[in-house]
């Protein structure tokens, strides 16, 4: 039980790491119906411009949790830089191309950082140093750490702001909008670019604060750990129905649950024939399951045979 | 008569393309006009899928993977199996064909990027079962691949024989198999079938209206994609010797995805085109390195680094100067010119075109 | 457009070989390990491992047969994957390199290894422990550290012996290296009465080991052996230790390396792991080894030390036939007894490392340190 418990909490924070970065894929998609591949990279320059501004800190004497504060205000800026670059270069003069075209740019861009970052900072894996206090705290005889209860209130957090951002404020309105229709809203005074620029910028910001929660967590960085995890918070961002904030919270907790329970029990599960080797397989065979019977996703809207 | 002479230069251009590839370049060079043979058949499958029926695959080396496992078990000392060539590679054809099948069945429903998403869950499940079914029986040889694998050999001549060396009997062979597969590929797009893909691509539903079996059309789509696919496989594990699980990574499965859109989705020549130049490419930025030292006398930047990075660029480059590939098909060119009044009745989502 | 590209090619080849041909005669010797990806930091330190030596050599004046020779060392990048090992083996026997320090993989170096024995040319991998890669009939494939049963053997008679273990926890990271390693350590502690009680995997890109660490939580096994590369090593020990699992932690070469304990931070304490060949500080020539290198491209990873023995074995080789043929050196490499900082290289039938000494490694204060 108490294994069992553990299990869950692994999973949790997990899921958490999943939807932080889900959102990102999510909230862009959800406008543009773009799968913004670099946003996995841009998640990893997050990360990076966070731990260079707390080694330029380390020295200073400033509490950990401070440091690891400034060091995130200095990356969002920079994420929300890039992402902006990267719209403005490589997906808007693509708008009206055939959509497969913004994928290989997007492709494109994600090398183009990942190469960018390794001339910077280097073929080594990056040590981030214990910035949060390290206490963890027994929840019914499993334990969890002081940094794994921030993730899963920041993601929640995050998440809760998202959706107050889409749902009920004039911004997300006309994020809506153009999302519906870009052209009518274009009519209606909409400036469609720059609620696109917006939406990039915001989905960076995200990222970047994914970026640091990611490696402060694992206590590690290096130049191509946005690829993965892009992909597992796009499987996540899938799962829960691409293009509903909600649904990237659901899809990530699901797929962090999934895959600990999975690397946990499956050898039991399958009387031994298979272990933790298949947690993946697993997690596909879910998804694969899962979308056979909703096929937009848990929360994902029905979409119309038509447009 | 014009036509004709021309078609013959043509041959007799690719048949000398590789002792002039290797007077000029190397041998080097002809290896890699070899994979770039493999890829082009490659890419040829998976536009079947993506560029003819319209269906996003982001697993599709997975069949690529079937076919050469397939030939790597029945030739090599693993299983003491020693199979002639001739009939694995149309064995590796049809049993990635009919995995194309299994992974078309469950997913006919999906559309976009959630038949994306489970067709690279697919492709990623084959290589963890390759992976990993070296225990409790040693079936894949796991993550040490197996080793020693038969060439391919016609009668008694192995292809590996050092006369004429190995690079160029591959060629010849990879040229002919290209040639056929790229022949069936435009037997195929002009045929009933390949019309009916088409008009699944552009509208489903008028398509099904129209009296076309979508279901049947998109899993004789998933399996005509994956059999060219398995075919190209048991080429590779031939030509290798060794198969591994690493060579079946998802980034095997983008860079065929990137060649044809690259080369021009739906356009046999210039799919064809996407797979050489995409193949070509990162080759030839390894002189990025040399080419530093001749224009500035030393290496400025990390060469190894600078050539991925210029492969990216390139990338985004090529497609914001041509959207529709470097060579796309007449029909789709004037599509796109067409876009000021076709598309914007299209759109629905900003970047959502499904065209 | 390709016909352009391709003469351009040729253009710069032809400027870079004239000024290349300049100075004298050159023994070309190439060296490949993956220099972008997960492995780089790994592959780029094999690389600057042949770069020393042959700079050493170039600075102290190498003489062959009694010509003088300048060393020139062509770096390739096989990003780790098997089909551009076998491109990038081409490019090198096209310039006509007279040895090979490399592949870093075991998956790498298998299928480059045919092409080398092709062309004759000889090919010593410092870091490949795949058993399969010297026992595929190859007179030119050689490797100078021990393979993965040598190792896995040595490892077992410490954790049984010295370490006492009864049951043990093994986790492996699904590639080839990892597997190997694992596989042949779980045979042996198993021949020694030992206990296997869980068996997990991860991947060689993970990052979270939570949920395959708790479930060993509840075998509750003496000693946790992990089978992979520092990068998955480092932070798993550290979800270890935060799980509140006190019991041993013991890895392979592939987690021996600063970087683990960089990534490990206090957590690494304690943490044993091999490498094979003798320590460093206890060979003749080692510190003075690791300062010269420590100059040139500071901190040693892992397999430089190798890299660099490789490479003065092989020009030894050549000095010894007084020739660069590879086929008239190549029967003097096979026989060759070759004192390096690692240990004396000599090779086996196969080709593999003969009497291959493993040494264990015990992280203290922050350092790893040989165990005698």
């Amino acid at each position: 039980m108490e294994i069992f418990l553990q299990q869950l909490v692994n999973g949790v924070v997990l899921g958490s790491i999943y939807a932080l970065v889900a959102l990102g894929y999510t909230l862009v998609y959800g406008i543009m119906g773009l799968i913004n591949f670099a946003h996995g990279d841009v998640v990893m320059l997050g990360a990076m411009v966070t731990l260079a501004v707390v080694h330029l800190l380390s020295g200073s004497g400033l509490p950990g949790p401070m440091v690891a504060a400034i060091g995130v205000l200095a990356a969002i800026p920079a994420c929300m830089m890039t992402g902006f670059l990267i719209e403005r270069i490589a997906y808007r003069p693509l708008r009206s191309a055939p959509r497969l075209a913004p994928l290989i740019t997007a492709i494109g861009v994600s090398m183009l950082l990942q190469n960018l970052a390794m001339m910077v900072w280097g073929r080594e894996y990056l040590s981030f140093p214990q910035l949060l206090p390290a206490a963890t705290y027994p929840i019914g005889g499993a334990s969890i750490s002081f940094i794994q209860i921030i993730i899963i209130v920041s993601s929640s957090l995050m998440m809760a702001g998202l959706s107050y951002l889409v749902k009920k404020t004039r911004l997300g309105n006309a994020m809506r909008a153009t999302s519906q229709n870009p052209e009518v809203s274009a009519l209606l005074g909409v400036n469609v670019n720059s609620i696109i620029s917006v939406t990039f910028i915001i989905g960076s910001a995200l990222a970047a604060v994914a970026g640091m929660m990611v490696s402060a967590y694992y206590g590690i960085a290096h130049y191509d750990m946005g690829f993965i995890l892009g992909l597992k918070a796009f499987t996540a961002a899938v799962l829960g129905g691409i293009g509903n904030i909600e649904g990237a919270m659901v899809g990530g907790l699901l797929l962090g649950v999934i895959e600990s329970m999975g690397a946990g029990y499956l050898g039991t599960l399958t009387g031994g024939a298979m272990g933790s080797n298949y947690q993946d397989v697993f997690a596909f065979f879910v998804l694969i399951v899962v979308l056979i019977f909703r096929p937009s996703g848990l929360l994902g809207e029905r979409i119309g045979e038509r447009p | 008569m014009k036509q004709r002479l021309k078609w013959a230069f043509f041959v007799l251009a690719l048949v000398l393309l590789p002792f002039i590839t290797d007077f000029a370049l190397g041998k080097t060079w002809v290896r890699i006009l070899d994979f770039a043979l493999l890829y082009a058949m490659l890419a040829l499958g998976l536009n079947i899928v993506v560029g003819f029926a319209g269906l996003l695959d982001l697993g599709y080396i997975a069949f690529f993977a079937v076919g050469a496992y397939l030939y790597a078990l029945l030739a090599s000392p693993h299983f003491g199996f020693h199979l002639p060539f001739w009939l694995l590679l149309p064995m590796g054809a049809f049993a990635a064909g009919i995995f194309g099948m299994l992974l078309g069945a469950p997913t006919l429903r999906l559309r976009g990027d959630y038949l994306a998403i489970v067709t690279l869950g697919f492709g990623e499940i084959i290589r963890i079962f390759l992976n990993n079914l070296d225990a409790p029986y040693n079936i894949t040889g796991g993550p040490q691949g197996l080793d020693l694998i038969d060439p391919i050999k016609i009668g008694d001549f192995s292809l590996n024989h050092p006369l004429g060396h190995a690079v160029f009997n591959y060629y010849f062979l990879f040229l002919i198999l290209a040639a056929a597969v790229a022949f069936v590929s435009i037997r195929l797009q002009h045929s009933r079938i390949g019309r009916a893909w088409v008009a699944i691509r552009e509208d489903e539903i008028a398509a099904e209206a129209m009296g076309i079996n979508t279901r049947n059309v998109k899993l004789l789509a998933f399996a005509m994609g994956a059999s060219f696919g398995g075919l190209s496989g048991g080429l590779f594990a031939g030509f290798e010797g060794f198969v591994s699980p690493e060579s079946f990574n998802l980034n095997e499965s983008i860079m065929i995805l990137c060649m044809v859109v690259l080369g021009g989705m739906g356009h046999v020549r210039g799919v064809i085109f996407g797979a050489i130049l995409l193949s070509v490419l990162p080759e030839a930025l390894r002189y990025v390195g040399p080419l530093e030292e001749s224009l500035f006398g030393r290496v400025i930047v990390d060469a190894a680094s600078l050539r991925m990075l210029l492969f990216g660029l390139a990338l985004i480059l090529v497609m914001l100067l041509r959207p529709a590939g470097l060579w796309p098909s007449g029909t789709r060119r004037r599509e796109l010119a067409a876009h000021g009044e076709t598309a914007r009745h299209e759109n629905t989502n900003v970047y959502d075109a499904s065209r | 457009m390709k016909r352009q590209f391709l003469v351009a090619i040729l253009a710069v080849l032809m400027t870079g070989c004239a000024k290349h041909e300049a100075s004298g005669p050159v023994v070309k010797i190439g060296s490949v390990a993956p220099l972008t990806g997960p492995q780089s930091h790994l592959g780029k330190d094999n690389d600057n491992g042949v770069r020393l030596a042959a700079e050493e050599m170039n600075a102290e004046g190498l003489t062959i047969g009694g010509k003088n020779y300048t060393v020139e060392v062509e770096s390739e990048d096989d990003q780790a994957d098997p089909r551009t090992a076998t491109i990038v083996a081409q490019k090198l026997v096209d310039e006509g390199v007279k040895g090979v320090i490399g592949h870093f993989n075991s998956g790498t170096s298998i299928p480059a290894s045919k092409i080398y024995s092709d062309a004759g040319i000889p090919q010593i991998s410092p870091s490949a422990t795949a058993t399969a890669y010297t026992h595929q009939g190859f007179k030119t494939a050689f490797r100078v550290v021990t393979n993965d049963s040598q190792q896995g053997d040595a490892l077992a008679k410490f954790a049984i012996g010295n370490l006492h273990a009864k049951s043990i926890a093994i986790i492996d990271d699904r590639t080839a290296y990892g597997q190997g390693i694992a596989d042949g350590f779980a045979k042996d502690v198993k021949a020694l009465g030992a206990d296997v009680v869980a068996r997990e995997y991860t991947s060689d890109h993970a990052t979270d080991f939570t949920a395959i660490l708790t479930s060993i939580k509840g075998k509750n096994p003496d000693l946790v052996f992990y089978g992979g590369m520092d990068a998955q090593a480092g932070p798993m020990i550290k979800q270890l230790r935060n799980l509140g699992m006190k019991m041993i932690f013991l890895g392979a070469d592939g987690s021996k390396s600063p970087e683990f304990i960089k990534l490990a931070g206090p957590s690494a304490e304690g943490a044993y792991a091999s490498a094979p060949g003798m320590p460093l500080s206890k060979m003749p020539g080692g510190p003075d080894f690791v300062r010269r290198f420590g100059e040139k491209y500071g901190r040693i990873q892992l397999y430089s030390p190798y890299s660099y023995d490789a490479t003065m074995t092989l020009v030894d080789a050549m000095k010894q036939a007084g020739s660069i043929d590879p086929a008239k050196y190549l029967p003097f490499l096979a026989k060759i007894r070759h004192e390096g900082v690692t240990g004396t290289i000599s090779f086996d039938k196969n080709g593999d490392i003969m009497h291959g000494a493993v040494t264990l490694f015990q992280v203290k204060g922050g350092n790893w340190m040989a165990i005698p």
